[in-house]
């Protein structure tokens, strides 16, 4: 009697909330991305991000700063074999400050690349056992690699006052040039990680990538070394503008961005949509095939 | 607005055998295959046989339909195999049906797994809230049962250990406990009950209970037919994707155990969850008494004969053979392993097709039910290889020639025994 009772009692509490009715069917050609779901899901995204950042420096020595030691020590070998050996030039920047800034961003992206392509590989449990928006899998992969862009920025910081540069009023536009980069890694990873779900050559695809994509971005180098008239090709790569932008808010070097950063916002939305949308294509059979 | 809570109908869903095999292929595969594959379907449709597709698929579940009311406790049985997880992962989402079509009025939360996205190296207080929030808690909410959780996995000591020391009891414990505190309208649970020890079990079957209380629809799986009569008004059995009954538990588990005790030989041949070369197939096993007479079950104490009936694709005869025949408890727990190699026999050779007999003299198991499942290996290569293939069911017994049947439930093993009393002796007196 008493249960019945509470069964009543708690059947009125939740015949309340939410009527939603979920409607399972099977899916036709190209499916909508949802996005408000993946908005509803934004704890589990934050959650999910937490525990890449928890987790990453774990039982190591060093802990966060390896955030500081890669793009560190990255920073000092190219200024030793690029800027002293091979003087390339630098705009008239102290060559150290100069391939910092741009490898900042860098590592950023290469991180945000890396990680995407491979999370959904990472969180098969995950997928086939619990339901939520895939999309936020790739997605907190990209946020998480910020903290350690942030991290990495106070040595930055520290350079900056060393070399006494101050940065121009430029550098409140430095935020979007960091979403640039973010954007252009999701719609990469979007990409390679529903690729790499049916075909793990994609695991072996991305150092190749990221190395070849390296070079084709004015990170050792400064992009002045690129004709003019080539510019607004360069900005077919969306790196090239990201790591202009940085120079240009932080050390004022280069000019104001015009047409490369147009070429490159059109090729990144067109990667990120075009992402998306096969992202979500794939969506239901990753649970079967990873 | 009636008061259904899950409408299913005709849901199907297709898997391709070969996909779930080989698990992913190689770009240069998908080319190539691309390639060839249409001059290979020409050419068999040439040689006039059926497209080899059809066998590479397997209809996991078949026209399922049902209602479910709500605040219903609805359980969900069938032998391994039956479609039962794939009817949970296609109403939580988790994967797309087929063909077909199915609704679910209010939040759903689902369980198939105790302990989804737990991290070694987080804390038990990281690890509640990461699992929470993958389970689909708000934040809050779990703020508010944070200590219930912690309290009902009686961890509160190790809140702050990372969960990699912890033991495995404790590491389901808190899993459960997590998973025990969700709270949405309706719940999909699969055979998690399965774990930890009994006190805790029946601490989980009491929780569910709670549940089933409050008014919330539950579907639940699960082999414990106890669990089941006592939790659900009705059931749905399950075979080979199909509903085969649907209605008041009592009649349903019947049906279900009928089912299962109709197999004294467990045919194999449809078995698709097989590894191995498949240069030899076992056929079917049957269970035969000291007399060779076909059983059911067996008693506690009696002989027991598993005869595999194999055939070998190759035609040959084989050397070098080794079959293993495990019997795991209903919970997984190992109980035994039957080996030729092990036991001293080695076959000289095995003809192409034929049968394997394996006696155990006296079997010595506590009556209840196990799983068994068989390996078989050609060269040290694994030719064929079913886990669970069946089910093993073991009777009371009279193990110990007493005239007398025991039902001994205590342990594991019944072991033979001699029992005697000495008197204990004077030293002085002691012949020796």
């Amino acid at each position: 009697m008493d249960s019945l009772q509470r069964a009543r009692e708690s059947k009125f509490e939740i015949e309340n909330p939410s009527f939603a009715i979920t409607v399972i069917r099977p899916s036709r050609g190209w499916v909508s991305l949802k996005l408000r779901e993946v908005w509803e899901y934004r704890e589990l995204l934050y959650f999910l991000g937490w525990r890449d950042i928890m987790v990453r420096y774990k039982q190591t020595v060093l802990g966060a700063a390896w955030a500081i030691i890669q793009p560190f020590l990255t920073m000092v070998v190219f200024s030793v074999f690029f800027g002293r050996l091979a003087k390339l030039p630098s705009e008239g920047i102290p060559y150290p400050i100069f391939a910092y800034c741009a490898l900042l961003p860098w590592h950023y992206f290469a991180e945000a690349i890396n990680r995407s392509s491979n999370s959904l590989v990472g969180s098969a449990n995950l997928i086939t056992k619990v339901y939520f928006p895939r999309l936020v899998i790739p997605l907190s992969s990209v946020l998480s690699p910020v903290v350690d862009f942030v991290i990495a920025f106070v040595v930055l910081v520290g350079m900056m006052l060393y070399y006494g540069m101050w940065p121009t009023a430029a550098i409140v536009w430095l935020p979007l040039f960091l979403l640039l980069a973010l954007v252009t890694a999701l719609g990469v990873g979007m990409w390679l990680s529903a690729l790499n779900v049916q075909y793990r050559d994609v695991r072996y695809v991305i150092p190749f990538l990221t190395q070849f994509w390296l070079f084709a971005t004015p990170v050792a180098y400064s992009s002045s070394l690129v004709p003019e008239r080539w510019r607004g090709l360069y900005g077919l790569n969306p790196m090239a503008s990201v790591v202009e932008g940085f120079r240009w808010a932080l050390l004022g070097t280069g000019q104001t961005p015009g047409p490369m950063l147009a070429v490159s916002v059109a090729v990144v939305l067109l990667v990120m949509v075009s992402g998306a949308f096969y992202f979500r294509h794939m969506e239901k059979t990753f649970a079967d095939v990873v | 607005m009636s008061d259904i809570a899950i409408r299913v109908e005709n849901l199907s869903k297709l898997y391709r055998i070969g996909g779930r095999q080989e698990r992913y292929k190689t770009l240069r595969e998908s080319l190539t295959g691309a390639v060839t594959a249409p001059f290979r379907r020409l050419w068999s449709v040439v040689r006039g046989q059926s497209s080899a597709v059809a066998n590479e698929t397997i209809w996991a579940l078949k026209d399922v339909s049902f209602e479910v009311q709500r605040g219903e406790v609805v359980g969900i049985i069938g032998r391994n195999g039956a479609g039962k997880t794939t009817l949970l992962k296609v109403l939580s989402r988790i994967t797309e049906p087929t063909k077909g079509y199915a609704e679910i009025h209010g939040r759903v939360g689902s369980l198939l797994e105790v302990g989804t996205g737990f991290h070694p190296e987080l804390t038990g207080r990281e690890n509640i809230y990461l699992n929470g929030a993958i389970l689909g808690m708000k934040r809050a909410e779990i703020d508010r049962k944070f200590d219930e959780i912690v309290a009902f996995a009686e961890i509160e000591k190790f809140i702050s250990t990372p969960v990699k020391h912890y033991s495995s009891g404790m590491h389901v414990r808190l899993a459960f406990a997590v998973a025990a505190h969700l709270e949405p309208e309706i719940l999909l649970v699969d055979e998690v009950l399965a774990v930890g020890d009994v006190a805790f079990q029946r601490k989980c079957l009491g929780k569910m209970e709670d549940v089933s209380h409050e008014g919330r629809t539950v579907l639940f799986v699960s082999h414990n037919m106890a669990a089941i009569s006592h939790l659900c008004e009705r059931a749905v059995l399950l075979d080979l994707g199909r509903i085969v009954r649907y209605g008041d538990t009592s009649d349903v588990v019947s049906s279900y155990l009928e089912m299962a005790e109709s197999d004294s030989k467990v045919l194999l041949v449809d078995r698709r969850d097989r590894k191995g070369s498949g240069e030899l197939r076992v056929q079917s096993i049957t269970l035969r008494n000291g007399m060779g007479e076909e059983v059911k079950s067996f008693r506690v104490g009696e002989t027991a004969v598993f005869e595999l009936a194999y055939e070998s694709s190759t035609r040959k005869a084989h050397k070098n053979v080794r079959v293993g025949f495990p019997i795991d408890s209903i919970l997984g727990q190992r109980v035994s392993l039957l080996q030729n190699e092990m036991s001293g026999f080695f076959f000289e050779e095995i003809p192409p097709k034929g049968r394997i007999m394996c006696k155990v003299p006296q079997l010595p198991l506590v009556a209840g039910r196990y799983h068994f499942s068989f390996c078989i290996t050609l060269n040290g290569i694994i030719a064929d290889w079913v886990i669970k293939a069946g089910i093993l069911e073991i009777t009371a017994g009279d193990f110990f020639d007493t005239g007398r049947t025991l039902d001994v439930q205590d342990g594991i093993v019944v072991l033979k025994q001699v029992w005697q009393v000495e008197p204990e002796l004077e030293p002085v007196a002691s012949s020796f």
